[in-house]
């Protein structure tokens, strides 16, 4: 066993390095170490420019438009895109929805949908909860009524992130009410733009937009939007569910994030002394430091399993959870490190989408912008994606046989 | 040890309790944050009416006879409501600085209106650089023949928007002094901004204002026990708006376990939550003890042992503070996190709990100094 990379994988990894410096622009970049979401131009932006070159979704099989690298080149990839800067791109689209299609969507679908996630052309949401279907997903009650080739959909989602920005909504629908729960469950892509269609926005305590509410009045969606078969939409929505936890160890953000509060260390001044110096906080940063360590490997573990190893699931829920809180305690730390301005209240000035009172700009250096906001809203990370104590009851059930 | 409240303290926290509960909802608080100022005007003359202004001072202090104990029952009951209203930075901070510090004169006028309701003061000492170390100021006084040139930068100053009297820090030859200085005064500059709490904060800067000498309060040099005793009284007040907070996330959180379903049943009925509501009971519990002891810290005679049971009680509450309403959003779910609902703004006021007035680290540090005094 060897856990340094082959120094062919290094030379990768450099390579990216310099290729997404190289391509990242300089305004994407610099908004994109601020504390906020990514803005909707700066995601479509970057996206075509990764797209040109082929690496918008790297991560996808090859005859999608992604690469055959090794799970551990994909992952290096993404460490190296967050220690740049670049902006999340939309996981819905190239996370959630995108394998979805190519697996289990016919060809008209993916020809039509595929390239045009690729190219950052088309944002999705992802709606699946609803007001009493939260860690219960198979309450979910949103009907969707077969009449002629199309369904008519009538209900409401709710936290449905980006629904404000997106063109496009993959949804969980009720298509068979009389069957058992999981069973009468549709996979229905649906465009935002449809008569019917309304949303409303809901602000989250980092005074932020990102959530709202989707309600369907009549909203007349074609059958030749149903993904898969009808009522087996639960299998495909469980296929995706994994792929969110996978990707929510997020360590590539947490080891972005860790970097940036020992700047913040390295700027901020105790005692006349940078905080970084101080024994007290030293030894925090240090304690993060090994706990990010711990989860990277786990994630290395992860990416050298099979693909069909009846243990991956499970270790899958395990990344979620240490990743999930890892990420809020690191953003706690940054708000700690940066003394009186992490507990400043600063606008997003350069998104669009603050709460409709814009707080004014606190005196500060430019390191502290965005902290505060990113520590509230990382109070979700524990709850979104499946809330943490339903991954404990996974790793319970299937890992522990309880 | 006589650890239950008087008829009178009991008195008064029913009559806080009482009228946050009919005039201090959520909603009207809300609309408050929107509001010019961030608070309401009228409700602070009602808080002078009740006696509120003045229920932590002595009666030579022109307040109703109270101490410590009156401050921070007010204070855990306004914790519990979320109120927004300068209490803090005014009544408790601005005022001991005042009482330990004013000659008859200025405690006279100052008291007497803060009391009264008239008169917003607040503490201009704190600047960035300082975190939590109140010896490190590095804004000046310069004596002239005319009275004092005062020049430097204050941050993050709560009250600071809507303060009437400016009571600014400042190094002199002889150490360090305080002035009060007029919010309008030449010279100063007031940047406001919100606090993660919704408070109103601001950052002051003072390009050579001009004050005579009857701007000075207490001696030249002679002011760094006097602010620290009033910071020290700002984080117990601070810690007891904590334990009301937390109190109130704990019961709401309960309530709401027991209302919502999924699974086909309400999730009060799930063991592992209730383990984790019976850990923000013990937490709360130990906060809630851990608050008598800060109060009681704060009559202790010696100052430095004044400050290590502050800082111990900062660092105990804070840190539980944070725990309790952190928890309190998990297990809401989704509508936790939320702007429009309560329990979010909960753990706002214990994030700045935690960071105001000096970060954990320098509680722990203050602490075990004197700890490791002791022991020597
Ligand atoms: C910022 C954010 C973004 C989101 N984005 C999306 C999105 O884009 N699309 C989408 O479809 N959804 C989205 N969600 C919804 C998210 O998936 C749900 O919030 C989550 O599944 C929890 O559901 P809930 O909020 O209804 O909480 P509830 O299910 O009501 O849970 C409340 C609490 O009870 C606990 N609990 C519930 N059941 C059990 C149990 N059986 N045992 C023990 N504990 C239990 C939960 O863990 C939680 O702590 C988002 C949520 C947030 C906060």
């Amino acid at each position: 066993m060897n856990f340094t990379l082959d120094p062919e994988d290094a030379a990768f990894q450099a390579e990216m390095r310099t290729l997404i410096r190289d391509l990242l622009p300089e305004g994407i970049a610099r908004r994109g170490r601020r504390g906020f979401h990514a803005t909707h131009d700066d995601i479509r932006d970057w996206m075509r420019i990764l797209n040109a070159r082929g690496l918008a979704a790297t991560h996808w099989p090859v005859e999608h438009g992604g690469t055959d690298w090794s799970p551990l080149r994909k992952h290096l990839f993404q460490v190296e895109l967050r220690a740049a800067g670049a902006p999340v791109p939309d996981q819905a689209a190239l996370e959630l929805v995108g394998p979805v299609i190519y697996t289990f969507g016919d060809a008209g679908q993916k020809a039509r949908y595929l390239p045009e996630i690729l190219n950052g052309d088309t944002f999705w949401c992802q709606g699946f909860s609803e007001p009493n279907a939260g860690s219960d997903l198979a309450s979910l009650k949103t009907s969707a009524v077969r009449d002629g080739d199309h369904y008519v959909v009538n209900g409401q989602k709710t936290w449905t992130s980006e629904a404000h920005k997106a063109d496009m909504m993959f949804a969980l629908v009720r298509t068979d009410a009389d069957a058992r729960p999981q069973a009468g469950i549709s996979f229905l892509l649906i465009d935002m733009k449809s008569p019917g269609v309304s949303v409303r926005p809901i602000y989250t305590i980092n005074e932020g937009l990102s959530v709202n509410e989707v309600f369907f009045d009549n909203v007349r969606v074609p059958v030749e939007n149903l993904v898969g078969e009808e009522n087996r939409g639960w299998g495909y929505a469980k296929f995706l569910l994994t792929n969110e936890r996978t990707m929510s160890a997020e360590t590539p953000h947490t080891a972005f994030d860790l970097a940036m509060v020992k700047d913040i260390a390295r700027r901020e001044l105790r005692d006349g002394r940078p905080l970084i110096e101080d024994p007290l906080f030293a030894a925090r940063l240090a304690r993060f430091e090994i706990e990010l360590m711990a989860l990277q490997a786990a994630v290395y573990r992860v990416l050298h399993m099979a693909e069909d190893d009846p243990a991956l699931n499970a270790t899958a829920s395990v990344l979620k959870l240490r990743g999930s809180e890892l990420r809020q305690r690191i953003a706690d730390l940054a708000v700690e490190a940066l003394g009186d301005h992490g507990l400043a209240v600063f606008p997003d000035v350069e998104g669009q989408d603050n709460m409709d009172v814009l707080a004014p700009v606190p005196p500060a250096p430019d390191h502290a912008a965005g902290w505060l906001s990113r520590a509230m809203f990382r109070r979700a990370t524990t709850i979104y994606g499946g809330a943490n104590e339903i991954q404990r009851t996974i790793v319970a059930k299937s890992v522990l046989g309880l | 040890m006589e650890l239950s409240l008087t008829s009178e303290q009991v008195a008064l926290k029913d009559s806080v309790r009482r009228l946050c509960e009919r005039d201090y909802g959520f909603e009207h608080r809300r609309g408050l944050l929107r509001s010019a100022e961030g608070f309401s005007r009228d409700l602070w003359s009602t808080f002078a009416e009740l006696g509120w202004t003045g229920a932590g001072l002595s009666e030579a202090d022109y307040g109703y006879g109270g101490g410590p104990v009156e401050m921070a029952i007010v204070q855990e009951e306004m914790g519990r409501a979320l109120v927004v209203e300068p209490y803090l930075s005014c009544v408790v901070v601005a005022a001991t600085a005042i009482a330990a510090l004013g000659d008859a004169d200025q405690r006279e006028r100052m008291l007497s209106g803060i009391v009264g309701g008239e008169t917003l003061v607040a503490l201009a000492h704190n600047e960035v650089a300082m975190r939590g170390d109140d010896a490190e100021v590095a804004t000046t006084a310069a004596q002239g023949p005319d009275g004092w040139h005062l020049n430097g930068r204050k941050g993050f100053v709560l009250g600071g928007p809507t303060a009437d009297i400016l009571l600014v820090s400042a190094r002199t030859p002889g150490g360090i002094s305080l002035f009060e200085v007029p919010a309008k005064a030449a010279g100063l500059g007031l940047t406001a901004y919100h606090a993660v709490d919704g408070r109103r904060v601001a950052d002051i800067a003072l390009a050579d204002v001009q004050l005579g000498p009857e701007a000075l309060i207490g001696p030249e040099g002679g002011a760094l026990t006097a602010i620290e005793k009033a910071v020290d009284f700002g984080v117990i007040g601070l810690m007891a708006e904590c334990v009301g907070a937390m109190d109130a996330a704990l019961w709401l959180t309960r309530d709401y376990l027991k209302t919502r379903k999924q699974f086909g049943t309400t999730l009060n009925s799930f063991q592992a939550l209730q383990h984790r509501m019976a850990d923000m009971l013990v937490e709360t519990e130990l906060a809630r003890s851990m608050l008598m002891a800060g109060v009681a810290a704060l009559s202790h005679p010696d100052p430095a042992a004044r400050r290590a049971g502050v800082s111990a009680a900062k660092v105990q509450i804070s840190e539980a503070a944070i725990k309790v309403t952190a928890e309190a959003i998990q297990l809401h779910g989704g509508i936790g996190v939320t702007e429009e609902y309560v329990v979010g703004h909960f753990y706002k006021r214990a994030v700045l709990a935690r960071g105001l007035f000096g970060g954990i680290d320098r509680h722990l540090q203050r602490f075990a100094a004197q700890a490791l005094k002791e022991v020597a």
